[in-house]
């Protein structure tokens, strides 16, 4: 070991800052809490203290930074939806991702990669065709490729897919991107701390205090907090919390899995999702593949990974991929996924008042990250819902108003 | 959970069952107000508990309840539907 490290290792006192401030006592009051300090939460903070200049705030954390559905995606980004409201919504995330890196002074690994859903049926690619024109028709970068485009992108692909399934055509978005998830939850929130907002990690929400229809404070396991604005942001939890709120919603928990193989050389570039076969895959940077597929069947409130899932994902992989019959898989995860009957999410005000909701986040949260914090934010601050997520609000299943987002990963249609 | 047990066929691999959600009482569509009705198609007791829950096993189409810690992943009974309670 060189010396001078040894001398660092050694030294009390290292020059390095720590990337967030610790606080040994939550003070009696906030302008506004936050529950939960993942990607949405922290860019909520992120948003209050930057652009509205609301800094006496403070986010709540059961466990650590980052260690939920935001360190347990597969990293995708993407705007290429199905309805105006998702694709808009969706688009102005992706525009807000590009410039995340030089806003935070930290590097996000993000990777401009090109994103192809593949097609095995006919009905399949009329989708693809109807995805491809509403996405043009707002702009957004999306068209309808055949399979000779795919095999250019992908070489080792096989398109007849073991036979089962041979790939039509695929809808490729070129703005598709991934993106070091952790590292976008640090930067959120080292900003937010910057700016003074005050993260508390092991620190559990036990209760809201609703009085007479208005939140007036949170009861921690840390002691209690007075306030009047509480955002709730814990995807997989969010029943939990609704629950101490008395608030009704359509959500329902599934785990979503995920596993990685171990690192290979770089082979491939873009990132595959095929709906029919229940697979996406992108090569991280340090050369792992990344790999999910769909929902699990049933309602679970935990992060237990099946072999069930490693055995199914593996099996549509090598149809598509024979030569990785070799490789193995590394680790595997799960998160909990709150999914909303159309697949949209459910965001902005509650019938209580002072309660904010982000959440039916599903399976397509990660991309939305910067763009839920801003449109959150504005909504924390303004009592009113943006502009952009209006059509995300919860009174929408009341009035038989549904969004039918069919575009989101991970589920069948 | 990687078996349950189906009332009709024993103990089985659940990749054999099917999900189908919470038991809930369905209220008189002609009876229920708009909102009533609303809230019965589309809201969810989405917190974890202990829930009664419609399970079938495909292979023999038995539909049955099961009662399921949904934190813990534990079915603590299976047995027929007995009518509304």
């Amino acid at each position: 070991m060189p010396w001078r490290l040894l001398r660092f290792a050694l030294n009390k006192k290292h020059p390095e800052p720590r990337m967030f401030t610790f606080h040994e006592k939550l003070k009696s009051s906030y302008d506004v809490v936050i529950i939960g300090a993942g990607g949405h939460g922290l860019a909520a903070a992120y948003y209050l203290a930057k652009e509205h200049g609301i800094t006496n705030v403070c986010v709540l954390e059961k466990g650590y930074i980052g260690g939920g559905n935001t360190g347990r995606n597969t990293t995708i980004i993407r705007s290429n939806y199905l309805t105006p409201e998702g694709v808009q919504f969706y688009d102005e995330s992706v525009k807000l991702w590009q410039d995340l890196s030089t806003d935070f002074d930290l590097n996000l690994f993000y990777a401009n990669r090109g994103h192809f859903t593949l097609a095995h049926t006919d009905s399949a690619l009329r989708t693809m065709r109807w995805r491809a024109e509403v996405n043009k028709h707002y702009g957004v970068n999306s068209e309808v490729v055949g399979p000779e485009v795919v095999k250019e992108a992908a070489p080792m692909i096989d398109l007849s897919c073991a036979g089962h399934a041979p790939i039509l055509g695929a809808l490729y978005h070129a703005p598709g991107s991934v993106a070091r998830h952790d590292a976008v939850a640090w930067g959120y929130g080292r900003g937010a701390d910057q700016r003074g907002v005050e993260i508390h990690q092991q620190t559990e929400v036990l209760g809201i205090d609703v009085q007479a229809g208005k939140v007036k404070g949170v009861n921690t396991s840390r002691g209690y907090i007075a306030t009047n604005k509480v955002l709730c942001a814990v995807a997989g939890s969010t029943p939990r919390i609704l629950k101490m709120v008395d608030v009704k919603t359509p959500i329902y928990i599934h785990p979503l899995q995920a596993m990685v193989s171990e690192p290979i050389k770089p082979w491939l570039d873009p990132i595959l999702v095929s709906g029919s076969l229940h697979v996406y895959i992108s090569q991280s940077a340090r050369g792992e593949l990344v790999m999910g597929a769909s929902l699990d069947p049933y309602e679970l409130h935990g992060t237990r990974s099946t072999l069930d899932f490693v055995e199914g994902l593996s099996t549509h992989m090598l149809e598509m991929f024979p030569f990785l019959s070799g490789v193995k898989v590394m680790r595997q995860w799960a998160g909990m996924a709150d999914m909303t009957p159309d697949f949209a999410p459910v965001m902005g005000k509650t019938p209580v008042e002072g309660f904010y909701l982000d959440s039916g986040w599903g399976t397509w949260g990660f991309k939305a990250t910067p763009v839920c914090g801003k449109t959150m934010a504005h909504t924390l601050v303004n009592d009113t819902p943006h502009p952009l997520i209006t059509g995300f609000s919860m009174d929408r299943f009341r009035n038989y108003a549904l969004t039918g987002e069919k575009g989101a990963a991970s589920v069948g249609h | 959970m990687k078996i349950l047990t189906c009332p009709l066929n024993g103990p089985r691999p659940v990749s054999e069952f099917f999900y189908w959600g919470e038991v809930r009482p369905m209220p008189n569509p002609n009876l229920a107000s708009d909102d009533e009705w609303a809230d019965y198609v589309f809201n969810r007791n989405g917190a974890p508990g202990v829930k009664k829950e419609w399970w079938c096993h495909t292979p023999s189409n038995t539909w049955f309840i099961a009662e399921r810690d949904t934190e813990k992943d534990v079915v603590l009974k299976t047995y027929f539907y007995q009518g509304e309670e």
